[in-house]
């Protein structure tokens, strides 16, 4: 068995349309899941990408939609982005039109085993819920997203809203990965969060970390905590390997 | 997390970006994470032209206590200059 890939840049068809997007497809014929990466708001960034890439180093083919490709096309993805951040983020609809043009990109590869997961981390842990409530997946990871749950702070000029009334609709097992010291989301999000999935009868699994905050696995960022991270991704390789698996 | 918090403002200027100088039409203002700067979270300007394209944008990530510093330099800035000029 070979542990080539190769990534590179292509396009993906998102509701229609053409979209760029940034994949590490195994070269082995073996058939394999493949898992959709959601990027965080500062966009689709050469970090992302590394974790694009590490998914492919562990066996799954792997895709990254740059979610703001319709807001400026071939403009550069920091451009791209603070394009996107000046018209709020990206509309609920399109993300997941956006995950789902990789979801389908990945089940038609000829080693897909036709399993998918999702991942995200901050703003795309939300939307990574938000994928797993709309779309048929197969495993979901929410790495520290704010207001999959919880009431945002008076005068919070939020563009997004909770997913409370799409909790039930879940459609595969939740990885959550927490941060004790992250604010939103707190504990009692996180919590909160568990609750109503016990209710709904859905599978999840939940780690919170002491001595991390938001964003612990962000390797070029002050919040970068190593043993978090390390942890983490032990979880979902073993999360991935349990549900995405031949 | 992600704040989303952002103002826009017109404006009548210029500036430099990766390709020369080009007429500042629009100032955004944000509160979210950086793309570069070393914090969890920054005072983020982009001057823009969007006529132009994404790319007619200069940018800047400053800590808080950078931009109000900022905003203060540009107060005793202004407050120098002579009624009329």
């Amino acid at each position: 068995m070979s542990d080539a890939f190769l990534s590179q840049t292509i396009t993906i068809t998102s509701d229609g349309e053409e979209i760029e997007a940034y994949a590490a497809l195994v070269q082995d014929t073996a058939p394999r899941g493949g898992v959709v990466v959601i990027h965080h708001l500062p966009g689709y960034d050469e970090e992302t990408k590394e974790i694009v890439r590490h998914f492919a180093a562990l066996g799954y083919n792997a895709i990254m939609p740059n979610l703001y490709w319709r807001d400026a096309p071939g403009a550069s993805p920091d451009d791209a982005a603070a394009a996107g951040r000046a018209k709020g983020g990206v509309p609920d609809e399109r993300l997941v039109a956006d995950v789902a043009g990789g979801a389908e990109f990945l089940r038609a590869l000829p080693n897909s085993n036709g399993k998918v997961g999702v991942i995200g981390y901050c703003s795309g842990g939300r939307q990574s819920v938000l994928a797993a409530c709309s779309l048929e997946l197969d495993a979901a990871v929410d790495n520290y997203g704010a207001f999959v749950v919880g009431t945002p702070p008076e005068g919070f000029p939020l563009k997004v809203k909770p997913l409370y009334d799409l909790l039930g609709d879940l459609s595969c097992p939740l990885l959550g990965l927490f941060g004790v010291d992250d604010q939103y989301p707190s504990q009692e999000h996180v919590a909160e969060l568990e609750g109503l999935l016990t209710e709904h009868g859905k599978e999840f699994e939940f780690h919170n970390y002491e001595g991390a905050g938001h964003a612990f696995f962000a390797v070029n960022r002050p919040a970068f905590r190593p043993e978090a991270a390390k942890d983490g991704w032990e979880k979902i390789a073993a999360f991935y390997g349990k549900h995405l698996g031949a | 997390m992600c704040t989303y918090i952002v103002e826009k403002v017109s404006t009548e200027g210029s500036g430099k970006g990766p390709d020369g100088w080009f007429a500042v039409t629009d100032t955004t203002v944000s509160y979210d994470h950086p793309v570069h700067a070393s914090a969890e979270h920054t005072l983020n300007i982009d001057f823009l032209n969007p006529g132009k394209g994404a790319s007619a944008r200069v940018a800047v990530e400053l800590t808080a206590q950078s931009a109000r510093e900022l905003i203060a330099a540009i107060q005793r800035t202004l407050e120098q200059v002579p009624p009329g000029l």
